[in-house]
Formats: C-alpha cells, sequence, structure tokens
C-alpha cells in the first residue's frame, strides 16, 4: 500500500464511520461501530501493519494520517455517546421532581427580629455596636438617670408594672430601652455609638395597637463635638439606609425628660413614596420615633462632663415599624404566633 | 388644648391659610391634631324670629310656625320640635341652604302644607350632637343675619396637643405669643381696664400652708348672675367647654386665655366671709361639684371657708358647698399659684383630672395671678355687671422673682451645629419674654448674654432650655444635617451577640420557625407546663393573665403550639429566644435575669408523599440541639438522662455543658400536653443560652487529614438497659485514644434472646494514624481495650 492508498482508505473509512456512528441509535450499536472502525478487525488496523512496508520518509506522514483518523472517529463516537446518553430514559426509573424536597424546610424568623436586625445592620454599617440590658430595672435606672426624679410629672408619659421586689415602686418592668443608655454610659467613658433594641413594657390592654409587652430600639452617641445637625444627619442617613433613596426624614419639637432639645421625627410615608395615603394620614409623613441632644442631667448622672461631650439619642418601636411596613393590622398577631402569620415573613 | 383663630388674634395680628399656620404651629412644636372649621358646612342659614306657632291641621306632633327673617315678609315652616316660644330668634335655613352632610334644602309640602326651608336643631348645624330642640339665640341678635357671622363659625380652631414643658402653651395668649414669635409679628397682651370699685363687708384670707400656696389672690364683688351673651358661649363652645353663667363663663374663658385656673366662690355660702388655705385632715372628706364625695388625705390641699369647712379641693375642683348659683350676688374670686407636685399627686390619687388641674401639674405663672384676677373682673363688669370691691386680698410671703440663665453663643452653636450670631439669637428670645441684659465686663468677651426668664416659662432654667427655645424659633429643619464622625471608630457585634445569631440561623435552617410569646404569665400557666405556679410577681398586673413574670420560656411556647392546634395547625416546629426572671441572688434588688432558648416541636414531621409518615420524638429536639451545638462549635457538651419539670420521666435528658447542666430536653408530659390540648407526643427543649453562648468553643486550628487508610470496626455489645448509648461512646473514646477518627452507633436493637432489661448497642469505630498505616495488629489490640473498657464500666459483653 503506497501513502496515497494508505491516505485514500482512511479518507473512505472516516466518511463511512461518521456515517455508521450517527445511525447507531443504542449504546449496543455505537460499541459495534467503534470494534469496526477502530478494533483489531478494522481497516486502521490493516493501516498500522502496513506502515512499516513504507519507505522511512513517508511514515511520519503517514503516522499523522493514522493519528487524524483516531481523533476523528473517537470525537464522533463521543459525541454520539453523549447524545444517546441523553435521551436513554427508558433505561432509568423516572423521578419525579416537583415532589417536595426532602430536608426539614427553612423556618422563619420573627418580624420583630428581622427588623431589629436590619436596623441593627444599619447602625453596625455607620460604626456603632449594639448594647442590651435587663428588661426588670429599678427606678433609678428607668426614670431617675433619665432626668424624671422621683414625681416628676413626666412619669406619667408612661403606664408603668412594677414589681414585687425591692421598696415599693423600687423595681419595674422597663418601660423603654432608655435605661440601656444610663448603664452603657457608666460603663465606659466616650466615644459611645451605640444601639440598643429590645423588650419593654406597659400597663396596657392588648388591643389592636397597644400591647404590655412590645419591643424598641434606641441608639446613643456621646462624643466631643456631636451636634444636633449630626442627629437629624444620622437620622436622614438612616432613613435613606433603611427605607431606600429618595426617603428623607423631617424633625419637629417635642418634649422628653431625657433630651433637650427633644424632636419627633417623621420619615416620608414608605406607603405612598410621600404622596399621601391613608396611612399617613394625607401628610406624606410617617411619625416613626423620638429624639433629641442626651440632657445635661442625664450626663450628670453617669459623670460625664456635658461640656466636654455631647450626645444624641432616638428611638423607636419595631412593632409599629413593622406593622406600618409590611401592612400588619394587629399587634397581637406578633405574640400569638400563628404559624400561618409567622411563615409570611 | 383648642385654640380659635380668631380668638388668638386677639393678641396677635396672625395671617396665613390654615394650613400654613398649622405647619408653623408644628414647626414650634404646638402640635396640630386637627383643624376644625365650625361653620365650614353651612351656607344661608338666616337669624328668625318666631311670630306665630299653630298646630299642623293633620299632624299631632308637627307645628306650623310662622317667622319673620328680618324683612318683614314672614315665611312658615313645618317644624317637629316645640321647645321654642313665640319672639325666640332661632336659625332658619331657607330652600337653596346647605347643611353638614351636602345636604341642600328644597320647598317642599309635609303633610300637605308648604314649609319654606326649616328651622334648626344645634346637631342639624353639626354644632353639638344635641337634637333636643330648636337653637334658641340671644334675644337681641340681629335678624336676617347669617348664622356664621352670628355664632362666630366663620373661624378656624385648632386642635393643639401641648407637651407637658409648655405651661405657657395651656392658654390662648400663650400660643399667640409662640405663633406670633415664629410669624415675626407683634403680640400684645391688654392690660386689664379698672372699673369702678365698690365698698364690701371686708373678706379674710388665711393661708396654711404657704409651701404649697405661695400666692393666693382673693377678689371679692358684686354680680349678677345670668346666662352669658352670645360671643362668650361661641368663644368657650369653640375652645370645647360649655357655658354654664356668665360668672362661671368668665373663670374658664380667662383660664384658657392666660392659663390661670380661677375659682369664683358664693360669698354669702362662704362661713365666716373668708378664705383659709389648709392641708386636709387624713380621712376628711368634701363632695365636689360632680357630686362625688372624695375623702382626702393630709397630702392633699384644701381651701375651706373661714371656718375651715372646705370649700375646694385646691387646684382640681370646687366643692358644691359655695357654688355660683342664681341668687348669687356677691363672689369671692380666687386666682392662686399652688405648686404643680402637688396637684399632681392629688389629681392622680384621686383620679381626677380637670382642666384646672392639667394647668397646674404643669406649672402656672406665680405673678400671673392678680393681672389674671383683673382680667376676670373686667370680663364680670363687662357681662355680669360686675363690680369688684376694695382691698384686693394677695397672700404672696415670698415673691418668686424671675431667674436669669447665661447663654453663651458658642454653646449654642456647640449644642445646635449652626453659625449663629448673638444678635439672630437674641432675636429669637426676644419676643418670647427673655428680656437680655449683657453680663457685666470680664464675665465673658464672646457673646455670653444674660437672660432674665419669664415666670411663664418655669421649663427654661438653664442654657440647655434657651438652646432648645433658639432651636425652635431658628427652626429644626433650618439646621444643616451632619454626620458624626467617630474619633474612634468601633462597634460590630459582640461575640455573644454573633453566637445569637448564628443560633437563631441554624434553628431556621433546621425547619423551626421563631416565636415571640409574653414574658408575663399567669399562674395557670406554669402550672399547665407543669412548673410550680409561682415566680415573680407584679405588684399592678392589669390581668391576672399577666401577673407573673415567666421563670421559663417554655410554657408560653406550649401555649403558642397549642394555640396553633387548635386552629387546626397540629404539626409546628417553634422556637423562642427571651429573658426569665428567677429570684434575685441575695444582697441583689433585681431578678436573676437570664436570656433562654426554648424549642417546641407537635405532631407529625415529613409528611410527604416519598416518605412514610413519622411523629415527632425526643430526638427530633436532640436533632435541633445538635444543630445549635454544631453552629457554636461546643467544646463539650452531653445529654445526661434525668428527670426534668414537665417531661415525661425516662424520655429527658439534662443538656451539660461544660460539666453544668444548663437545661433539659425530651418529651413533654402526657399530663402537660392533656392540660393545654396537644394532643400528639410534643418535643421540646429548654436551655440557659446565656450559659450555652459563654461557653468553651472548639479550638479553630487547622489539623491535615491524614494520607494513610483508615481501619474501621465494628462492635456490637450487649448492655443493660439503663446504660446510655452517650456514656457508652464516651467509655469507647475515651479507650480508643488518639487514634481514633470516628465513632458513632449505628445500631440499637433488642430481643428475647438478649434477654429483658438489655439491649445491643453497635458502634462504627474508624482509626487512623497521621503519619503510617496502622497494623492488623496494632487495630486489634485498640479493638481489645474498647472491649475490656465496656465490661468494666458498664457490664458490657461484645455480642456474638
Amino acid at each position: 500500500m503506497t501513502l496515497e492508498e494508505l491516505a485514500a482508505l482512511l479518507d473512505a473509512e472516516q466518511a463511512r464511520a461518521k456515517d455508521e456512528i450517527d445511525k447507531a441509535e443504542t449504546a449496543a450499536a455505537l460499541e459495534e461501530s467503534e470494534r469496526a472502525f477502530l478494533g483489531k478487525r478494522s481497516a486502521l488496523s490493516t493501516v498500522n501493519q502496513s506502515i512499516k512496508d513504507l519507505a522511512p520518509e513517508d511514515r511520519p506522514r503517514a503516522g499523522q494520517a493514522v493519528s487524524a483518523y483516531k481523533t476523528a472517529v473517537t470525537e464522533r463516537l463521543e459525541a454520539r455517546r453523549v447524545a444517546l446518553s441523553d435521551s436513554a430514559g427508558e433505561a432509568v426509573d423516572r423521578l419525579d421532581l416537583t415532589l417536595p424536597g426532602r430536608g426539614a424546610g427553612r423556618g422563619h424568623l420573627h418580624l420583630i427580629t428581622q427588623v431589629q436586625q436590619e436596623l441593627e445592620e444599619v447602625f453596625l454599617g455607620l460604626g456603632y455596636e449594639v448594647a442590651e440590658g435587663p428588661e426588670v430595672e429599678t427606678d433609678f435606672y428607668n426614670f431617675e438617670a433619665l432626668n424624671m426624679p422621683p414625681a416628676h410629672p413626666a412619669r406619667s408619659m408612661w403606664d408603668t408594672l412594677y414589681v414585687k421586689l425591692g421598696r415599693p415602686e423600687e423595681v419595674v418592668l422597663r418601660t423603654h430601652t432608655s435605661p440601656v443608655q444610663i448603664r452603657v454610659m457608666e460603663s465606659r467613658q466616650p466615644p459611645v455609638y451605640t444601639v440598643m433594641p429590645g423588650r419593654c413594657y406597659r400597663r396596657d390592654t392588648l388591643d389592636a395597637r397597644h400591647s404590655p409587652v412590645f419591643h424598641q430600639i434606641e441608639g446613643l452617641v456621646v462624643d466631643r463635638g456631636i451636634t444636633f445637625g449630626d442627629l437629624a444627619g444620622t437620622i436622614d442617613a438612616f432613613t435613606r439606609a433603611y427605607f431606600g433613596p429618595g426617603h428623607t426624614s423631617r424633625l419637629r419639637p417635642s418634649y422628653f425628660p431625657f433630651t433637650e432639645p427633644s424632636a419627633e421625627f417623621e420619615v416620608t410615608c414608605f406607603v405612598c413614596d410621600g404622596a399621601g395615603c391613608s396611612v399617613c394620614s394625607k401628610t406624606g409623613w410617617l411619625e416613626l420615633g423620638g429624639c433629641g441632644m442626651v440632657d445635661p442631667n442625664v450626663f450628670r448622672a453617669v459623670g460625664y462632663d456635658s461640656e466636654t461631650y455631647t450626645g444624641f439619642a432616638f428611638g423607636f418601636g419595631l412593632e409599629r415599624m413593622a406593622m406600618v411596613r409590611y401592612g400588619v393590622e394587629h399587634i397581637k398577631s406578633f405574640f400569638e404566633n400563628d404559624v400561618r402569620f409567622l411563615k409570611q415573613f | 388644648m383648642k385654640a380659635p383663630l380668631s380668638w388668638l388674634r386677639d393678641f396677635a395680628p396672625i395671617e396665613g391659610t390654615p394650613l400654613d399656620l398649622a405647619d408653623t404651629l408644628n414647626g414650634i412644636g404646638l402640635i396640630v391634631e386637627g383643624i376644625v372649621a365650625p361653620g365650614r358646612d353651612i351656607a344661608g342659614v338666616r337669624t328668625v324670629r318666631v311670630l306665630a306657632v299653630e298646630k299642623h291641621p293633620d299632624a299631632d306632633r308637627l307645628a306650623l310656625v310662622d317667622v319673620d327673617p328680618g324683612d318683614g315678609n314672614a315665611v312658615r315652616v313645618v317644624c317637629g320640635a316645640h321647645n321654642y316660644a313665640v319672639g325666640d330668634v332661632v336659625p332658619w335655613a331657607p330652600p337653596g341652604a346647605e347643611l353638614p352632610g351636602g345636604f341642600k334644602l328644597e320647598r317642599r309640602k309635609i303633610r300637605g302644607q308648604v314649609s319654606d326651608g326649616m328651622l334648626c336643631a344645634p346637631d342639624e348645624l353639626g354644632l353639638s350632637d344635641d337634637h333636643s330642640g330648636i337653637m334658641i339665640l340671644a334675644p337681641d341678635t340681629p335678624l336676617g343675619e347669617d348664622l356664621r357671622t352670628v355664632l362666630g363659625l366663620d373661624d378656624i380652631v385648632f386642635d393643639l396637643e401641648i407637651t407637658p414643658n409648655r405651661p405657657d402653651a395651656m392658654s390662648i395668649a400663650g400660643v399667640a405669643r409662640d405663633l406670633a414669635a415664629a410669624l415675626g409679628v407683634p403680640f400684645t397682651l391688654p392690660v386689664p381696664g379698672g372699673s369702678g370699685v365698690i365698698d364690701l363687708a371686708p373678706a379674710t384670707l388665711v393661708v396654711d400652708a404657704p409651701d404649697r400656696c405661695p400666692r393666693y389672690v382673693a377678689m371679692t364683688g358684686r354680680v349678677a348672675v345670668a346666662p352669658s351673651p352670645g360671643w362668650m358661649a361661641q368663644r368657650l363652645t369653640k375652645a370645647g367647654m360649655r357655658p354654664i353663667s356668665n360668672v362661671v363663663d368668665v373663670t374658664n374663658y380667662v383660664m384658657l386665655e392666660l392659663g390661670q385656673p380661677l375659682h369664683a366662690f358664693d360669698l354669702a355660702l362662704l362661713g365666716g366671709r373668708g378664705i383659709v388655705v389648709r392641708m386636709a385632715e387624713e380621712g376628711e372628706t368634701i363632695t365636689t361639684l360632680d357630686d362625688v364625695e372624695r375623702t382626702l388625705t393630709g397630702a392633699d390641699l384644701l381651701i375651706c371657708d373661714a371656718n375651715r369647712v372646705p370649700q375646694a379641693i385646691a387646684g382640681v375642683m370646687g366643692g358644691g358647698g359655695s357654688e355660683v348659683s342664681g341668687v348669687t350676688t356677691e363672689v369671692l374670686l380666687e386666682s392662686a399659684f399652688f405648686t404643680a407636685d402637688g396637684i399632681l399627686r392629688t389629681s392622680k390619687r384621686l383620679g381626677l383630672r380637670t382642666e384646672s388641674s392639667a394647668r397646674f401639674e404643669r406649672g402656672v405663672n406665680p405673678n400671673g395671678t392678680a393681672v389674671a384676677a383683673e382680667r376676670a373682673w373686667e370680663l364680670f363688669a363687662e357681662i355680669a355687671s360686675g363690680q369688684p370691691a376694695t382691698g384686693a386680698l394677695d397672700a404672696y410671703p415670698v415673691p418668686v422673682e424671675p431667674i436669669r440663665v447665661t447663654l453663651r453663643t458658642a454653646r449654642v452653636n456647640e449644642v445646635l451645629g449652626t453659625d449663629l450670631g448673638t444678635d439672630p439669637i437674641r432675636a429669637y428670645l426676644e419676643p418670647l419674654g427673655f428680656v437680655p441684659s449683657d453680663v457685666p465686663d470680664g464675665r465673658d468677651s464672646n457673646g455670653a448674654v444674660e437672660y432674665t426668664v419669664p415666670t411663664y416659662r418655669p421649663d427654661c432654667e438653664r442654657e440647655i432650655d434657651l438652646i432648645e427655645e433658639v432651636a425652635r424659633h431658628h427652626g429644626y429643619n433650618n439646621i444643616v444635617r451632619t454626620m458624626p464622625r467617630p474619633t474612634e471608630p468601633s462597634g460590630g457585634l459582640t461575640p455573644f451577640q454573633e453566637g445569637r445569631r448564628a443560633v437563631r440561623d441554624a434553628l431556621l435552617g433546621a425547619g423551626l420557625s421563631e416565636a415571640y410569646t409574653f414574658s408575663l404569665v399567669s399562674p395557670a400557666d406554669l402550672a399547665a407546663a407543669g412548673l410550680p405556679p409561682e415566680g415573680i410577681e407584679l405588684e399592678n398586673p392589669l390581668r391576672a393573665e399577666e401577673s407573673l413574670l415567666r421563670p421559663a420560656v417554655l410554657p408560653g411556647l406550649l401555649k403558642a403550639a397549642a394555640f396553633n392546634a387548635g386552629h387546626g395547625l397540629p404539626d409546628v416546629g417553634l422556637f423562642e429566644i427571651g429573658h426569665i426572671f428567677l429570684p434575685p441572688p441575695a444582697g441583689q434588688t433585681l431578678p436573676d435575669e437570664r436570656e433562654h432558648l426554648a424549642v417546641v416541636l407537635t405532631g407529625t414531621v415529613f409528611r410527604l408523599p416519598h416518605e412514610p409518615n413519622r411523629t415527632v420524638d425526643g430526638h427530633d429536639a436532640v436533632g435541633r440541639l445538635e444543630v445549635v451545638a454544631g453552629a457554636l462549635g461546643l467544646a463539650d457538651w452531653s445529654l445526661e438522662p434525668d428527670a426534668a419539670a414537665g417531661f415525661t420521666p425516662g424520655r429527658a435528658a439534662a443538656v451539660v455543658v461544660d460539666g453544668e447542666s444548663v437545661g433539659a430536653v425530651g418529651e413533654v408530659d402526657p399530663a402537660v400536653r392533656a392540660r393545654l390540648g396537644l394532643a400528639g407526643p410534643v418535643a421540646a427543649l429548654e436551655v440557659n443560652l446565656s450559659k450555652v453562648l459563654t461557653a468553651s468553643r472548639r479550638e479553630r486550628r487547622s489539623v491535615t487529614p491524614s494520607r494513610y487508610p483508615a481501619s474501621t470496626i465494628d462492635l456490637a455489645f450487649v448492655v443493660d438497659e439503663s446504660v446510655p448509648a452517650g456514656a457508652a461512646q464516651r467509655t469507647l473514646a475515651g479507650a480508643a485514644g488518639g487514634l481514633l477518627e470516628d465513632i458513632g452507633v449505628f445500631d440499637v436493637f433488642r430481643s428475647d434472646a438478649l434477654g429483658p432489661n438489655r439491649k445491643s448497642l453497635a458502634f462504627g469505630l474508624r482509626f487512623r494514624a497521621s503519619d503510617r498505616t496502622l497494623t492488623d495488629e496494632e487495630v486489634g489490640g485498640l479493638r481489645q481495650r474498647c472491649i475490656d473498657a465496656m465490661a468494666e464500666h458498664h457490664g458490657a459483653s461484645l455480642r456474638g
């Protein structure tokens, strides 16, 4: 066999192999083709044996032709094998993967936890830390250190639940998370950049809007040179970070014993984006919480020098936030733990 | 506090749309809760005089009324009310007039008689709920006038929420002063005009309790009691008070106008013709104007007559004994300054909050009492033929001097972040009544100004209080917003908080949903959960259901599971993380407050087509515990079979972390389930999460996995039923030593052949060395050590 004959034979075989392989419908037929075109009795085998009879200078070219043939046929076989296996369904049991998957499934974080953690994240991103404190407090932490000495009229702003410990009315269920401010400041010197989430209590009957048990988050910043402008800017930054760009805030004077100046803050209604709707009473604004510059008397209670340091605090209720944001109609839903409610979030 | 715009305009030329004015009021912290325009829905209603009344020929209850609208052309209307008489002036809605609710009148026939419109009752005009009869107007009301003009209904009333620190704003004049300052218009408080004085038999005044009543002004005089004229009645009505009689109305009017509560006593009914201000005796009683007998304590202040008979609870409410009535001819007018905390305590204790007490509680102006009394006598003169007597009494032993506060310009800007000069600051404060006087030389060179604080602003005692005033009138939203720049940025969650989040995430991944139950429980809740019905008690619980602080989370969580079961949702997996409260440690006041984690699993798990249903059991709860331990990487934790309150005996274990029991896991006692109405098995756990989160964690150090082959052996032991698998596994692990790479139970088996109270525990052990292939001899030796240890510690024999 000359080099030309050899090459012609391989070309013809390659063309034949292409047809045969593509016609194979089963794995067995494909194996048959493999034997026929690459096996011991194939033309390839014949060609391989005849190479030694070629002139030495022709042998490399013959080798290249053989290699090209093998590559082409092998690839063709592989391609067909893949194609066949794709459609080889009848060989295996079908698995209906539209059935529910195995595993416990994922549970649901309580909506208040979700809101709390989202808010924590905003402030963690601003470099704050998260502080916590006891839910049962002394009168000192809940009122007195917050510039509400005994019989201060502002104490009537909260309906307090008292605990039968200590002297009469000495131990209370905290009516706000503000006692944590005192504990944080007592524990160290400024700077303080902290948010304080937690459970609070009021002597309220459970109805659509009120609950004896509820949750708040407060923020406290104390440092040199902290201004009311910083407070307003922080509220604004939080509003944008939490509700999205385009949301803003505004402040109006209010009264809290532990801040001076005091303010209430409102944010662009996140239901109507400020256009005015029934949720915001057509004002475009939602009242969210209270804030202000830390009163010098509070600093005095914790031993901070109010000439050196200034600070601000803000706080609001998590239930109200969640109710407005997610359209929860009844505060009771947060405490009934009906799984049909829990699983919505 | 209701502030009619027309009344505010008595003091300042206030202009602007209602919405703009509301914005301004909100901006200075006088929060507008509502804007009422009482006459907004009325159009075309006119005043008429009743000329004649006759019965409707075909209807007993109706009358035919001829009225004169002032032009002499009498018209006839059909009317269902009968409370008027010929000559009365009444409101008439002619055809074409409009009434609230979009109701437009037409001429129509009623039982065959033509009615030209209708006569109106107050409720039909939207003025009150009163539908008892046609509204009768003052007899001198001009006829044919628009009712809105006559009644002053073309007005706007701002309903304001006044914060507790603003006693001055509990008055029309105070609101006007603040609003005028914000609008930059002048504010004028007229000085009451004097009137001719008369001589009356003198009255006496003794103040026994000057610390509670630092000032008492009493002005006597003669009055003629009658109904108030229309303007007075209208203003009071718009401000939310009911007109009573001219004398009483004047006291209310001045209170609303100036913020100084007044009280008029019938002088003839004051025994001894005088006043004694004294503390009440313990248990002393007085019947107040609302006909309720009130029992007093030694901390309550009384206004008594000269015979020391109680006539009023000071600052709260008058008594019936000396009430002004139709036959009163002489009055003693009280204008006093009672201290705020005393009034607050009395009003709180009696549960009696009045317009008067609300003002005293915040603090009235001690230097405004005399002016208020003079203003009242000016009005008595105007509408009650009042003639004050000579010799006003004024017990004011220690006059309250206005305080002075130094305000540093630099400090204003430091606190607010503004760049205000001394003059703009002064321009904010002066219109509010703060009087500047430059500090004498040497005190401060950079713009510190001493301000005299008006005594009607007791809330302004300190520099910071004045800074708030500056901020209010500069406008909170005009302050440039900046961000603080932390000098030492730190932050982030603590390891404890990170751990708690990891626990939450792990439990979510394990299919549980988070619950929030009340931390307030009832003894019955605890008993139902199999716990002692005891806990730290509340002093003043609103309901028995919320009378204890929870000593555990599980009772509430079980209740939540029962709630779901009751709503057709028997298969739930819930967890809760929250505080629990145990009695205070010795020497402490506050409870031992801990953070707990509880889990409840009920009903059936895996209700799936490819697997058989299975009810929950204790292993499900243990699985969740493993997930928690795994998420935290606890170094040392185990379960020890143990009884626990509320759990089924023999199906519960103590959770031991770092050698200390921190809680329990297992199956809930059937008795508990029965009490809660939970039909199926319930698996549960409760642990002290504070302990778990602070427990030792596995060291996080890399160990390169060995490249050498493993040797695996399986060992099945026959042991007594009482031997816990966990204990056996620990024994094996100890005996196997450092070459043990992994160990686990793969079978628990019981049979007749093993005998009663015996079981087979089968363990798989995998050994591997880091530096060589283990020889058969080595593995054989390890195997024997395991068998020996099991025999020694648990009396176990290798199962043949």
